[in-house]
């Protein structure tokens, strides 16, 4: 055979390739979840509290019902299954039947010929509440006379993370108190959904996710349905940063469809969206920082309040990340993190780009500076100092084993040059109109110039990439090679929501690399294959790029063996190394022949790719190091069609929160952090004296330190973990340990250690 | 609800005549998002977008009338003669929405906030109203009565603005959270009227409806004259006095807190921009006519 | 109520409740999704397209007001089998991400570009100022408008 040199696929990894579905984005023939039509479809609306908090005395839907064009009009009586969802905890109801916990949540849903037609019957929908008061503060939601948004307490989550020595001393502190408010993902693409009842009892429900799966495993058991009657497909996706991981209209929906046997369309407009979905949480970071004098951190205490609002959604693995991620990226010895999510009537609060490592981003860099301040050192230089690196040690004790590059990511931002300087008024005086553009406020006309003054922001931050605290990831797809007209083809079937990050297209360039084909056809995503998890958390190109490639090389493999056996029978060498390249397979620098000449029969391979695990924190706030990825198969490879679905995944979303509600131990698990706060913290954060506490005026600890002050940790003592079995589900506990801040010398206050209370383990006295 | 289409004002000012309720749309970018959100559901809706008698504009007798229908990219486009005019159009929303919304809007919503009302009011503008019945012309403090609230009657459409023109410096400020598709934090338009010798000043967004600052403003133009600025504009204003406008203006805000902003910023912009304004009149005095034409 | 609408140069009519948009009429009564709904506030310009030639947001149209006059959407732009240099210049440039805003912004740089084939930044900015991205942080955005004029103007970008 003759001698070619064989480009590489065109369009794969490490290319310029062009979207697989930018012409249709392009053109307008894209179809997003709110461009979807059937025919004689209904459209579905929902009727909401105007209430935080308020019980239910009654709904009338009379004139509702005998609305022309309504169809109908469900209540949570209506709900064949299970009356709740979540992704935690199934704690959110479908629609409120006895109280609503946040102003904004579903009471009612209606199905009508036209959205103005539904707009006025829900507007006839009588509900007569009882006002409650509302906890609408997330530090007034932590007194014991709060109004309790469930009845086991307004603690979602407390977290407590020891690392070192948290009395290490230090010569400098810096400390600050950090605001951040909520924020809303704002994606362009509402919330939207068609539901198509279907002849076989089940329904076939077109959506905008980021995960079809989990969607379904909360949809099918409200619905009363297996889940193979309940069939998720994706809709085209107009953006989701964490507004689409939770259920919306889902089970709304697929409950009007399957009442009215007819498919129902809802949308939300842009407001209602804004009660649509859950938010970024707002959050009261207090921090103190200490460092040597030549600048190297020596520790980090942090306490950090994060309001969840009125359900559970994903909130306790973002005070879980908030907490994790506190000390920033930086090599610290010593550290004291304490992290706590409460409920509140507010709206509920969830997954936003970041989860948590955002907040506590803004604290940490600020304190940087102010550290820098303090030591009288450049800050980009301060943070290059202590920049974490690859065997750092984490405040969790987690080794950080794989690449971390974070001196040369700041090193290459502070060598971008800074931007030009401040463009002049022309000389000569005359000022055109349009010269304000350049200044800020643009056409606002609010400059000329003047007290203008530029610098240049400066911050780096650290976030996990996929999920955490020992959650069972993984990500199912199937490859397929088959012989078309034009040449070998290769198909992908995943869940993977494309949601503009562009994973369809990276699948696809994945393919092409891995298989030397050029045309890939990624299907439609739908529940028919295994989950491939969330988009969501950085993760889909690992995960489900790690599935393709997986399959790719099952796929590859059953390829080669064919390549070689036709090799052999024309009595051509076979040790050669065989790889396929731009649709052809090659032995060394030898032509074998295209490859569709080898797919009579189709090659297909299932992989589910697993990333290497990881734990749950403990006690003290501390994970283990992982191992290996796993791969496995996610049914049998077949070389002929057919194909059978992979696993679910798990049924516990998240590691050690199974079950409906949190049970009154779930939340702070056994520690109650209202307690253990300074006066000073109270007077920071605006706390009423705790029921329990003590003015301890005493010998006090010797320890002086520079600056306003130490921070003195109180300590449990011999104080029990407190461990209760609620419901069958056994919840860990620990203690929970007030931050104090010791006055500096002269002060009139002496600091008391702190002693255990009862039964809720250590509770720190009040200076 | 009723689309009425009326193909000439004067059908219109029949059909407003008839149906006093009818409320008039034009540009419709405060009325249709009313409309999508379901905040308003009037019984009928009558489209004077394309009533030609109201998309005119002309000067006559030393006056300007702008017609009500004449969209913010039309005076950004023409009247380029009045800067300040077209600095607060171009404020206006973005493009799309300068290509519909029309000062005749701003002056039918009445908001405190409207862009082109401080201008208008610091024009000492008058506004003409039409009704079947006849004409009739309202001065501008006696149009806008308080918040979204104005002197036009039930059969009567606003049929443009009419103000004397003057020629003198000036400009146009607004303060928001971004560079472009803001409503107003705090407004201000100032103008300088060389014949008369008057220093004008219109605050936006600080008070229920648009405000003067007549105290500041006559201060201000005697300390002109004082430092004989009017006859030379090569001299220079004492900053004392520049100060004490600056505050005066301020102190003539009525600013609330709301979701916007402050009082106390809004109190505090008022006095900055009105620093700012009155320096760039005075400088552009300095070098030339008033400021180049827009690009 | 019945409206009769010329749209991409087609003579078209529906019938629609009288307080319903332009948006609303295209999308859920003649078939043109390519307009989107993003805010219906005239906040985001995902729904912009020409009325009688002029730039607007159709979700601050009444549909009445489109009573006889033109319409011209996204759908007009390109022809069988080829995209508009615009289109064309937003995929090359990666300015695409979950395309929700794309519609919009195709529309107003074309719009643009027609009016000013060559435009400074600034100009682009402000023309750009009623369109919104939540995606792409705007930068590829800007460089397709700059690929864009360079091919419009004859070269080739």
């Amino acid at each position: 055979m003759s001698l070619r040199t064989v480009p590489r696929a065109r369009g794969g990894v490490g290319e310029s390739a062009p979207r697989i579905d930018g012409v249709p984005k392009v053109t307008g023939a894209f179809s997003f979840a709110t461009d979807l039509w059937a025919e004689g479809m209904l459209w579905g609306h929902t009727v909401r509290s105007p209430h935080p908090h308020a019980r239910i005395l009654s709904i009338d839907i009379t004139k509702t019902l005998a609305t022309p064009g309504v169809h109908t009009v469900l209540l949570a009586g209506d709900i064949p299954g299970k009356k709740t969802f979540g992704l935690e905890f199934a704690d959110q109801p479908v629609l409120a039947w006895d109280r609503v916990r946040y102003a904004g949540e579903p009471v009612a849903i209606l199905a009508a010929t036209d959205p103005e037609t539904a707009r006025r019957a829900a507007g006839m929908v009588v509900v007569t509440y009882e006002i409650l008061p509302a906890a609408t503060d997330m530090e007034q939601a932590l007194h014991a006379g709060a109004p309790q948004v469930h009845e086991f307490g307004n603690v979602l989550r407390h977290i407590r993370i020891v690392h070192g020595d948290p009395d290490a001393p230090a010569e400098v502190w810096v400390e600050g108190y950090y605001e951040t408010g909520m924020q809303d993902q704002a994606m362009l693409g509402p919330e939207a959904g068609l539901a198509v009842p279907s002849e076989d009892g089940g329904v076939d429900l077109y959506v905008a996710t980021q995960w079809l799966h989990v969607d379904r495993q909360q949809v099918a058991p409200c619905l009363g349905l297996p889940h193979d009657k309940v069939r998720l497909h994706l809709a085209g996706v107009g953006g989701a940063f964490g507004a689409r991981e939770d259920v919306s209209m889902h089970i709304h929906a697929c409950l009007l469809a399957l009442r009215t046997r007819k498919p129902v369309k809802m949308a939300y407009g842009r407001e209602e969206s804004f009660f649509g979905h859950v938010h970024r949480h707002p959050s009261r970071i207090w921090m103190r920082h200490g460092a040597a004098g030549d600048g190297a951190l020596r520790a980090v205490r942090a306490r950090i309040l994060v309001d969840g609002g009125a359900y559970t959604s994903s909130s306790s693995a973002v005070i879980g990340n908030a907490s994790t991620f506190a000390t920033g990226p930086y090599r610290v010895p010593n550290a004291l993190i304490e992290g706590t999510c409460v409920y509140t009537n507010n709206p509920p609060c969830g997954a936003m780009r970041g989860f948590g490592a955002v907040q506590a981003c803004f604290a940490y860099e600020a304190q940087m500076d102010k550290l820098a301040r303090a030591l009288g050192r450049d800050p980009v230089d301060l943070r290059v100092q202590n920049a974490l690196s690859t065997g750092s040690v984490l405040a969790t004790g987690q080794v950080v084993r794989g690449s971390a590059p974070v001196q040369e990511v700041i090193a290459r931002c502070a060598a971008v040059p800074l931007p030009a300087g401040i463009r002049q008024p022309p000389s000569a005086g005359r000022w055109a109109p349009g010269d304000c553009l350049s200044f800020p406020g643009g056409a606002g006309n609010v400059s000329r110039g003047e007290s203008l003054r530029r610098g240049v922001g400066f911050a780096v931050g650290w976030k996990n990439i996929a999920y955490s605290e020992g959650f069972d990831d993984s990500s199912e797809a199937r490859v397929r090679l088959v012989a078309a007209p034009s040449g070998a083809i290769a198909e992908v079937v995943t869940a993977a929501a494309e949601v503009g990050q562009g994973i369809h297209t990276i699948l696809a360039q994945i393919v092409r690399t891995e298989l030397g084909v050029g045309t890939v056809i990624v299907h439609p995503p739908d529940t028919q294959v295994g989950s491939a998890g969330s988009s969501s958390a950085s993760r889909q190109t690992m995960m489900s790029g790690g599935a393709v490639q997986a399959a790719c090389a099952a796929v590859r493999e059953i390829l080669m063996d064919r390549a070689r056996c036709r090799a052999e029978t024309e009595g051509r060498p076979v040790s050669a190394d065989f790889r396929a390249e731009e649709g052809q397979i090659l032995a060394g620098h030898t032509l074998v022949g295209p490859i569709v000449q080898f797919l009579d029969e189709p090659i297909e391979a299932t992989r589910v790719y697993h990333h290497r695990p990881t734990t749950p924190l403990d006690v003290a706030g501390r994970g283990r190091r992982g191992h290996r990825p796993r791969v496995g198969a996610g049914g049998p490879d077949r070389h002929g069609p057919g194909c059978r679905a992979g696993p679910e995944p798990p049924e516990r979303l998240r590691p050690d929160r199974g079950g409906d509600r949190p049970g009154p131990g779930a939340g702070p698990h056994g520690g109650n952090p209202t307690q253990g706060w300074t006066h000073q913290e109270r007077v920071v954060h605006r706390l009423p004296d705790p029921d329990n506490s003590r003015h301890a005026v005493g010998a006090g600890d010797a320890r002086g330190g520079a600056g306003a002050g130490r921070a003195v940790w109180g300590e449990g003592g011999g104080g029990a973990l407190d461990s209760r079995v609620d419901g069958g589900h056994r919840r860990r506990a620990t203690r929970c340990h007030g931050l104090r801040t010791q006055p500096g010398p002269g002060s009139a206050r002496r600091p008391d250690r702190s002693r255990p209370s009862g039964r809720h383990g250590g509770a720190a006295a009040i200076a | 609800m009723d689309v009425l289409l009326p193909r000439t004002l004067h059908e219109a000012l029949a059909m407003k005549a008839d149906h006093p309720d009818v409320v008039p749309i034009a540009g419709g970018t405060d009325l249709m998002v009313d409309l999508n959100f379901d905040r308003r559901r009037p019984s009928s809706l009558m489209d004077v977008s394309r009533l030609r008698d109201l998309g005119e504009w002309r000067r006559e007798d030393g006056h300007l009338f702008l017609g009500a229908g004449v969209t913010y990219t039309r005076i950004v486009e023409e009247l380029g003669a009045f800067p300040p005019l077209v600095q607060a159009s171009r404020t206006v929303g973005s493009p799309q929405i300068r290509n519909r919304a029309t000062v005749g809007g701003n002056l039918g919503t009445a908001s405190p906030a409207g862009d082109a009302l401080p201008v208008l009011a610091a024009y000492g503008a008058d506004v003409v109203l039409q009704s079947a019945r006849g004409a009739r012309t309202l001065p501008w403090a006696q149009f806008l009565t308080g918040p979204k609230r104005n002197a036009l009657g039930p059969d009567e459409l606003i049929l443009g603005v009419r103000w004397r023109i003057a020629r003198g410096a000036g400009s146009f400020s607004k303060v928001g959270p971004r560079n472009a598709m803001v409503i107003a934090v705090a407004s201000l338009c100032l103008i300088l009227d060389e014949e008369r010798r008057e220093v004008r000043v219109a605050l936006g967004s600080v008070g229920p409806t648009i405000l003067r600052a007549h105290e500041a403003e006559t201060r201000v133009a005697r300390a002109i004259v004082d430092a004989g600025v009017w006859d030379d504009p090569v001299r220079e204003l004492p900053p004392q006095a520049v100060e004490t406008f600056a505050a005066g203006v301020a102190a003539a805000a009525q600013p609330i807190d709301d979701v916007r902003g402050t009082a106390s910023y809004r109190r505090h912009a008022c006095g900055i921009l009105a620093r700012r304004a009155l320096a760039w009149a005075l400088a552009d005095r300095r070098a030339g006519s008033g400021p180049a034409r827009p690009r | 109520m019945r409206i009769r609408v010329n749209i991409n140069g087609e003579p078209r009519t529906a019938e629609v409740w009288p307080g319903a948009s332009l948006l609303f009429m295209l999308r859920e009564h003649l078939g043109l999704a390519g307009a989107k709904n993003a805010c219906e506030q005239g906040e985001c310009g995902s729904c912009s397209v020409w009325l009688d030639g002029t730039l607007v947001c159709a979700c601050l149209v009444l549909a009445a007001q489109a009573q006889d006059r033109e319409v011209r959407t996204l759908e007009a732009l390109g022809s069988e089998g080829r995209v508009h240099p615009v289109q064309d210049a937003f995929l090359e440039a990666g300015a695409v991400q979950c395309g929700f805003c794309t519609p919009g912004l195709v529309v107003a740089v074309a719009d643009l570009l027609a009016r000013d084939p060559s435009p400074d930044e600034a100009v682009v900015r402000e023309a750009l100022s009623g369109n919104l991205c939540r995606c792409t942080g705007y930068a590829k955005i800007l460089d397709a408008v700059r690929i864009a004029s360079g091919r419009l103007r004859g070269g080739t970008g």
